[in-house]
């Protein structure tokens, strides 16, 4: 069914239509409206969650833990400093293999205090242990959402899972949407049934206890296991939901990469902007094309560096800093995973759009323009800019 | 009538005036009649009465790019004192138009407009809004200005299609409905083009 809506309203029917068991509910901005609607379908008795009205995302995030913990399905929506509050808990409910269903609305996290999109908060727990699935628009937001319990819940995987959208960007814009049938979604998500839980009463568990370092190892290879099967389980939630959906996704979208001699690797709503950069750049023959990172948790390394193999220069974008000193997070990860190509393409990095700053066509036009440069002369120049910097040295 | 795919819409307002609502009714009637659509806000600090932008795009084909406006076809004012501190006709299309709330004609209006050569539009948002509703809610009235001066809908589908909408807007407030049927219906009559 068509429908126009915001990705904060696509996110707030999807969890409607899954009724979960639990939600923790907390207010931030740009998350807010997502427990706002949702609360209106529990006062209407459309759903029959136990909606917790809490004090903190601390807070949140632990009812989350201790329902999904207890054998329920559990949701929660946060955003920037709501996250940083989670962060403990994040890592307890990654080592718990508690699959809660996370949506985090990104912003810049402070300081300065800042309300628009950037990806400083969710960059901050990639190493949490939580899957990470990134949304370029409203649709993608509300299928990640959906196929995320499927994923988590899978008995190789148990890990929970991040549904990520670009604040404001994609979370107060309203625009076209598929919606599935409700039944279609309920069927697709089944009954959730844990194998070991707190109240089930024939293998009663202790959930959290202290790891001695006998143990304390097994435990998280196990999770780093988890998260490799992760990379499987993705696919074929991906494939079930093609079947329901016609929409086909990958763990990164390919756009006109097929011969493409210039690359973009970038991540949400700003790969749509840059989907028009390439179709304009095309049309005037340039081999421009881009990859979409979808999931960045776990990460899929080989995948990409046989994407990006036939390419001659490369721009990662970072839409955080990291403070690394070497190059943003994406960029981390890409160039390590092209390390073992035997001819790798020149590789950059640009961090960009910090604290919600607007990213033109143009802007990307420009990024592919200083790729050619480098295709042409070999000259990579600095190897790690911020796009658009107005302080000494200028734009890049 | 702009027979471009693609039209691009700029509102300027103040927070609280209802702007926002408005770029939204737009982007969910235009989706209604089978376009694809965008309506999106740009926030600074939340406060009421701070100058806010929010944007449309209505095209044929589903638009992918996200940045803001910077080259719109219309642009609407919300609150004619926007002028004095706002560049509204920034990027303005020279074949675009400039829809602005206020009782002056856009013979008067145009010399606030120092550079800009196009298309003048005003409505009396405020006094059309004050009459019916008794209260000044002007973006509904201005909504409707827009709809007449760029034809990107049918007027008389777009009528019938957002008294739809209004009625899940306003489920729980049945009263608002025929009065902001009626600032529209008004508007749509009294806007100048000059």
């Amino acid at each position: 069914m068509s429908h126009r809506l915001s990705g904060n309203e696509a996110i707030a029917y999807a969890m409607k239509q899954i009724d979960p068991d639990v939600m923790g509910a907390f207010p931030i901005t740009p998350s807010t409206e997502i427990p706002e609607y949702f609360a209106q379908y529990v006062a209407n008795g459309e759903v029959n969650t136990e909606y917790v009205a809490v004090e903190s995302e601390h807070s949140s995030m632990s009812v989350c833990i201790a329902a999904q913990a207890a054998g329920a399905r559990a949701v929660c929506a946060t955003s920037s400093c709501g996250l940083a509050l989670m962060y403990e808990l994040l890592y307890v409910a990654a080592s718990c293999r508690l699959p809660i269903s996370l949506v985090c609305v990104n912003r810049a996290l402070s300081g300065p205090i800042n309300i628009n999109h950037d990806y400083s908060d969710s960059m901050g727990g990639r190493d949490s242990g939580w899957i990470q699935i990134y949304a370029e628009n409203n649709q993608e937001a509300y299928d990640n959402f959906i196929m995320a319990m499927p994923i988590g819940e899978h008995p190789n995987v148990r890990l929970p899972v991040m549904t990520c959208m670009d604040g404001f960007i994609t979370s107060h814009a309203v625009e076209n949407i598929e919606l599935l049938e409700t039944d279609v979604v309920r069927r697709f998500i089944g009954e959730y049934n844990p194998e070991h839980y707190l109240l089930k009463k024939e293998n009663p568990l202790a959930v959290g206890p202290y790891d001695l370092s006998p143990y304390y190892m097994e435990h998280k290879v196990m999770q780093a296991e988890a998260m490799k099967a992760a990379k499987v389980r993705i696919l074929e939630v991906a494939a079930k939901f093609e079947k329901i959906s016609g929409r086909c996704y990958g763990l990164f979208e390919e756009y006109r990469m097929e011969d493409a001699e210039l690359a973009l690797v970038l991540m949400g709503s700003t790969a749509g902007t840059a989907k028009a950069a390439v179709d304009k750049l095309r049309e005037d023959g340039v081999k421009a094309g881009l990859v979409k990172t979808r999931v960045f948790r776990p990460f899929p390394g080989q995948e990409l560096a046989r994407a990006l193999a036939g390419t001659r220069a490369v721009a990662v974008m970072d839409k955080s800093e990291g403070f690394s000193a070497n190059g943003g997070p994406l960029f981390a990860e890409t160039r390590s995973a092209l390390y073992d190509l035997k001819e790798r393409p020149y590789l950059i990095d640009i961090v960009y759009g910090l604290g919600g700053r607007d990213v033109k066509v143009e802007d990307i036009e420009k990024v592919f323009g200083r790729l050619a440069d480098i295709a042409v002369t070999g000259e990579i120049g600095p190897l790690y800019t911020h796009m658009g910097q107005r302080s000494k040295g200028g734009d890049r | 009538m702009v027979t471009n795919d693609m039209v691009e819409i700029r509102w300027h307002g103040r927070g609280g005036q209802g702007a926002k609502m408005a770029c939204m009714l737009l982007a969910d009637v235009a989706g209604l009649e089978g376009k694809f659509v965008q309506g999106f806000p740009e926030y600074g600090p939340e406060r009421m009465g701070a100058p806010i932008t929010a944007y449309n795009r209505i095209s044929e084909k589903r638009c992918t790019i996200h940045s803001n406006i910077y080259y719109p076809d219309y642009v609407v004012v919300v609150d004619e004192s926007l002028l004095d501190s706002v560049d509204v006709t920034g990027g303005l299309k020279e074949d675009g138009a400039i829809i602005i709330n206020t009782p002056y004609s856009p013979q008067e209006m145009r010399i606030r407009l120092p550079g800009w050569t196009g298309k003048v539009c005003t409505v009396d948002a405020r006094r059309i809004s004050e009459e019916i509703l008794g209260s000044n809610f002007p973006n509904i009235p201005m909504l409707g200005a827009v709809v007449q001066v760029s034809g990107v809908l049918d007027t008389e589908r777009f009528l019938a299609d957002i008294e739809e909408s209004f009625e899940n807007k306003f489920a729980s407030r049945p009263q608002l409905i025929q009065g902001n049927m009626a600032t529209l219906k008004k508007s749509l009559e009294e806007v100048q083009i000059g």
